[in-house]
């Protein structure tokens, strides 16, 4: 009796291994199509089809779980980041050299037909202060700052095609080194000058009738003649309509850029990338041409950002409204003051 | 020349993180940088799979062409380097890698991020000479000059991860493919290579 028991045990233990090991043994058996058809016996979990192709047919990144404490390390695969380079490569730095190069080609066109606009009649003996000491400094803080923001920044886009090969590769890399933190650091006087000229150059920025009557005569680029204007002209709003939605895109975008991973994932930093470059290209093209009529390009207006005492004839051309308003505000307080 | 590549077969990799601390200890990572991970997808669903993925060493490099130093080189194993003399820590290669390969010590500081690091293919660098201290202190160590394929995938204890000439580990994963009658396909490869394993 005991004895026929063992016997049955070790008959039931021969039998279950067996057909344990026929259960492992059958997947790799079988043929593919036999096996999806199988029975749940012989299911093989480890062969469930998962591929890359699948996966990223569905969505832009694979992304997965991970033991790291790095939570970015996450992201598996993404291809766009040969759309990005590609972009970077062969579209950047044309969008760069038709905009920059171009804009100083129509501007030295623009010198070499017009020549400097003179004012009328020469030059006089009374100026007018057109813009106070701390609106100069507001003026220079931008200005200076956005001047090494747009060379670091055009570096990194150019200064490989350019630079480059004359410094070679020490040189350049330790310029490079210099400039990269400069455009990080520097964007912070930039974005509290833009912020300054927002709020205390608002209220003469607003657009009006007269700049449309402005634009209608071409600022009198043309035909050399004088639309009346206030204390801005209607290009003059436009750059300062441009400065202020441009920095504060450009502010937004380099912030985020600045703090990887603080916004948005590597696709979106892509996207802001993109969005960064392509708004600093269109600034520096518009800004050339500001810089232009700001200095070489027109007699007596460098003065408003230099001195702040413009010549008297000048503004009476260029901002007849302003000029008038002024004088009628300086004649009621003091009406016969100093002199 | 041999054309140096990863391969994970994910349908042997048990996610042990083996290549991972492997690859910390051969080369001394930087705290924070990890050359080498291994991500679960489908986690604890039909069709987990891990794969553990590092620098692909790119045909084409994204990283190289995009970097504004021309910091990237490639050696004659085809193995994608660069040096960390000239590397200015732009992020240009990070914004460019599809892996997430290129990894910065300081992330932090106002954007000033050091010197890129990634997988070097246990290739070390151009400076100093191979298997300098110099050179171990920059890049890590220098096992290809040694005649050694890079660590993790050396040591990887289901033979999951395939470091070698292209053609050969693309040759066993087709075989293995073969006989087990399924395989996830070659993790990456089409991105980095512009061909996946077909079986």
């Amino acid at each position: 009796m005991f004895k026929f028991q063992i016997v049955k045990r070790l008959l039931l233990a021969a039998a279950l291994s067996f057909s344990v090991h026929a259960v492992m043994a059958q997947p790799a058996a079988a043929p593919a199509s036999v096996r999806q058809e199988a029975p749940v016996s012989g299911f093989n979990p480890d062969a469930v089809e998962v591929h890359q192709d699948d996966l990223l047919a569905n969505q832009r990144l694979i992304t997965g779980r991970i033991t790291l404490p790095d939570t970015r390390a996450r992201t598996l695969i993404q291809p766009d980041g040969r759309m990005w380079r590609d972009y970077q490569r062969s579209v950047v730095p044309w969008i760069a050299a038709v905009l920059v190069l171009g804009t100083l080609a129509a501007l030295a066109l623009f010198y070499a037909i017009k020549g400097r606009i003179m004012i009328e009649g020469g030059r006089g003996l009374a100026t007018i202060l057109r813009f106070s000491s701390f609106e100069r400094f507001m003026h220079w803080l931008t200005a200076a700052s956005w001047c090494v923001l747009a060379l670091s920044g055009l570096n990194m886009v150019a200064g490989r095609f350019v630079l480059l090969p004359l410094l070679g590769n020490d040189n350049f890399s330790a310029l490079s080194r210099l400039l990269k933190p400069a455009h990080n650091f520097v964007a912070f006087p930039f974005m509290l000058g833009v912020l300054l000229m927002f709020l205390v150059w608002l209220r003469a920025n607003i657009p009006n009738q007269v700049d449309v009557n402005w634009f209608k005569s071409g600022g009198g680029f043309l035909d050399g003649s004088h639309p009346p204007a206030g204390k801005f002209n209607g290009g003059q709003k436009m750059v300062f309509w441009v400065v202020v939605l441009a920095g504060a895109a450009m502010s937004a975008t380099g912030l985020s850029l600045m703090f990887p991973f603080a916004v948005t994932n590597i696709f979106g930093m892509q996207i802001i990338q993109v969005i960064h470059g392509g708004i600093a290209l269109l600034m520096i093209a518009m800004m050339l041409s500001h810089i232009y009529i700001g200095s070489v390009g027109m007699e007596g207006a460098f003065d408003a950002m230099n001195s702040g005492d413009v010549d008297l004839t000048w503004a009476k051309d260029h901002h007849s409204l302003w000029v008038a308003e002024e004088l009628a505000k300086a004649e009621k307080p003091q009406p016969s003051a100093a002199e | 020349m041999a054309r140096m590549k990863f391969l994970c077969d994910a349908d042997r990799c048990i996610e042990c993180n083996a290549c991972v601390t492997a690859c910390k200890n051969a080369n001394e990572v930087p705290w924070g940088i990890n050359r080498r991970r291994v991500v679960t997808i489908n986690d604890g669903k039909p069709g987990e799979r891990s794969v553990s993925m590092a620098c692909m060493h790119c045909n084409d490099a994204p990283c190289a062409a995009v970097c504004p130093v021309e910091c990237f080189y490639t050696t004659a194993d085809h193995v994608v380097l660069h040096s960390k003399d000239l590397c200015i820590g732009c992020g240009y290669c990070f914004y460019a890698c599809p892996f997430g390969a290129p990894q910065y010590p300081k992330t932090t500081n106002f954007g000033s991020r050091g010197k890129m690091d990634k997988c070097t293919y246990c290739s070390g660098g151009p400076d100093g000479a191979d298997g300098s201290a110099a050179e171990f202190a920059k890049y890590g160590s220098n096992r290809m000059a040694e005649g050694k394929l890079p660590l993790c995938a050396e040591m990887c204890s289901t033979k999951s991860l395939l470091a070698g000439d292209g053609e050969i580990i693309a040759q066993i994963y087709r075989e293995r493919v073969l006989k087990r009658g399924y395989g996830s396909g070659s993790w990456g490869w089409q991105t980095a290579y512009q061909e996946a394993i077909n079986v």
